[in-house]
């Protein structure tokens, strides 16, 4: 029997219950489905998060005040205590160093900004001209911080989208002045809307030189210094040299944290990837479920052509035929309910996108791959049982049987 | 050869078991059938008959005996050798007719070809040509559930002869049609023995065994006479002595 031939006779076989074939693709169908919507959601979950953290720059070294007793990342670095402060000749120090491009010392705090008779309270950012770039961040209006001597405290202000908005409204803000804390100063520019740093919104922020911002604060600490690699191979050896130069700085005691966003990024990647898996692993068990309704469905198949299959015999199919007639069926209901699968969760994965527009929500290719794969291969696997059964009918019994 | 006969079968025993008991189906049959010729098995149920005709369509081994078709010895085969010959030299025909409900009539007499491996192109040509041959060029693309009993026949035996067998086997083929079509089936199955297709039919029907030339009558499992109609001539001595069938 040709192999054409083959799978056309099966293909009928598996028409000629129309009810029974798509109740299977469906079953097949929805085990797919929900390995590459799982996956495609936890995927996007990893995606989300990887994004956000790239959004705070690229190839960057993080000096926090305060030592963490643990290698590697930990959340409790992030509010270490400190034991000796940052201080912007720190900062200052570190831009000598090679392999580093920028350095931007970051002080923060909570302000309020006044004008046209509103007062609002929101976050006070301190830092350099270098901030923009290190943290690409985009301008909406006018021009970031400019350059300064350092420590020297300016008057600019650069304030985020949403600020501009509820205090200005359509009026062009440039220029203008404001008063933050006890100090006026004047507007130079606007955030673009919808940037992001930090993990945080840029649109409420207010941005001014380091030496303002600590002197508004009546302090001369950092919160924190961000630096810029010239590149990615060089993010390790600035992270040792900068930890060296602090250490030599505060009297040879270790008292910093230096952090890479890579370290970060590569954590929570491995974390969701972990995660991912795991869901596409529980999908994957409808998968299997869904592979002994085949094996049953093909049963009961074998079983309603018990007389076909001996008339077959008699007519000089081979057992060999008969097999690889009933295991082309089970394949090809398997496959076609894959197929179907991937449609309906690739419809899926875009539903979500449409109802959250910022959650990357795509299948990964290896899971579309592995449940197409394991569709396949369970469509194989419990579909040899049935066709042996069907090859090794008597075909005299088989005959008799109507 | 020196033997010249189609099919021969000497000494082929065939027992089934159910449960503890044994039943002798066939009982040391000896059996030589010609090239051509037109044979009526005939007997009450259990005779053994349809043991006969499985044995003889090779859908059944022999428990001993040997079995030559055409001077060769076809119990030795293993069944993907079986299932070639039976392709290639047998034709069945059953009372019940055995068509693929879900293909139609072109379609259940390609099947043979089909499962030969035949070419698209030839096999498209050889069912074109058996349509017309049994005048069911019309009914080619109906399923057997929209065809009368004696189409349906007709279609059955366009099947069975559409690879040329040597041996045309049929059982029962007018149990389920009525006196009319059964006629008429008949009269096909007798014009394809004429064109020189040798015909085995196991029936109950004393007029349709009657019309047969040679009769076999069976009764547990031994052959209890053969007669040659045209020649008149008895094998009676051929034939064991009945024995009854005993349960162990």
């Amino acid at each position: 029997m040709k192999i054409s031939d083959t799978f056309r006779f099966a293909a009928k076989a598996a028409t000629a219950t129309p009810l029974r074939t798509s109740l299977l693709v469906l079953a097949m169908s929805i085990g797919v489905a929900s390995v590459v919507i799982l996956t495609a959601l936890g995927d996007g979950a990893r995606r989300y998060v990887v994004d956000e953290f790239s959004a705070i720059g690229t190839n960057l070294v993080i000096v926090l005040p305060g030592r963490s007793e643990t290698r590697g990342f930990n959340p409790a670095n992030l509010v270490g205590s400190t034991p000796r402060d940052l201080t912007i000749d720190d900062a200052e120090s570190l831009l000598k160093l090679s392999g580093v491009a920028r350095v931007a010392p970051l002080v923060v705090a909570t302000s309020e900004i006044n004008a046209k008779g509103k007062l609002r309270e929101t976050m006070l950012v301190g830092t350099n001209s270098e901030y923009i770039n290190i943290c690409q961040l985009k301008m909406g209006l006018g021009r970031f911080l400019s350059k300064t001597e350092a420590g020297a405290g300016s008057t600019e202000v650069v304030i985020g989208a949403v600020i501009r908005k509820e205090i200005f409204g359509a009026e062009n803000p440039l220029g203008k002045t404001v008063r933050i804390g006890d100090r006026r100063l004047r507007i130079v520019g606007v955030l673009a809307q919808g940037g992001r740093g930090m993990g945080m919104t840029t649109d409420e922020l207010m941005i001014v030189s380091t030496a303002t911002a600590q002197s508004m604060l009546n302090t001369n600490t950092l919160f924190r210094i961000m630096i810029e690699a010239r590149s990615r191979e060089q993010i390790e050896e600035v992270k040792s040299r900068v930890l060296k130069a602090i250490t030599q700085r505060h009297d040879g005691e270790e008292d910093i944290t230096v952090i890479t966003q890579d370290a970060i990024l590569q954590t929570f990647d491995k974390i969701l990837n972990v995660l991912t898996m795991g869901v596409a692993g529980i999908a994957g068990i409808s998968l299997a479920v869904a592979g002994i309704l085949v094996m049953n469905v093909m049963l009961v198949s074998v079983t309603q052509r018990t007389s076909e299959i001996g008339l077959m015999k008699a007519i000089g199919a081979t057992s060999a035929a008969i097999r690889q007639l009933f295991l082309v069926e089970a394949v090809l209901l398997s496959l076609s309910g894959a197929v179907v699968g991937i449609g309906l969760g690739y419809l899926g994965a875009g539903v979500l996108r449409q109802l959250y527009p910022t959650f990357p929500a795509y299948p990964p290719a290896w899971a579309v791959i592995a449940g197409f794969g394991t569709a396949l291969i369970s469509g194989i696997v419990f579909g040899v049982m049935p066709a042996r059964r069907a090859a090794q009918l008597d075909p005299i019994q088989a005959l008799s049987k109507r | 050869m020196v033997n010249e006969s189609l099919i021969s079968l000497e000494n082929i025993a065939r027992t089934f078991y159910l449960g503890d008991s044994q039943v002798h189906a066939l009982n040391n049959i000896n059996l030589q059938i010609k090239k051509g010729e037109y044979i009526a098995v005939m007997g009450p149920s259990g005779s053994g008959k349809s043991t006969l005709l499985n044995m003889i369509g090779l859908l059944d081994q022999p428990d001993t005996g040997i079995y030559m078709l055409e001077g060769r010895d076809v119990t030795t085969l293993n069944p993907d050798e079986l299932a070639s010959v039976r392709s290639e030299r047998m034709g069945f025909i059953f009372q019940s007719f055995h068509l693929v409900p879900r293909l139609t009539a072109a379609a259940n007499i390609e099947l043979p070809l089909v499962l030969a491996g035949m070419p698209v192109k030839e096999r498209t040509q050889r069912v074109t040509q058996a349509l017309k041959e049994y005048g069911l060029v019309d009914r080619a693309h109906h399923r057997p559930n929209e065809l009368s009993g004696g189409q349906r026949q007709r279609v059955a035996i366009a099947r069975a002869t559409i690879l040329r067998p040597a041996v045309l086997l049929a059982d029962e083929p007018t149990g389920n049609l009525d006196r009319a079509t059964g006629d008429e089936v008949v009269r096909l199955l007798e014009a394809l023995n004429t064109q020189g297709m040798t015909l085995v039919v196991v029936t109950h029907d004393q007029a349709l065994g009657n019309r047969a030339h040679r009769q076999i009558r069976m009764e547990d499992g031994n052959i209890v006479s053969d007669v040659i109609a045209t020649e008149s001539v008895t094998h009676a001595q051929e034939v064991n002595p009945t024995e009854p069938v005993k349960s162990t």
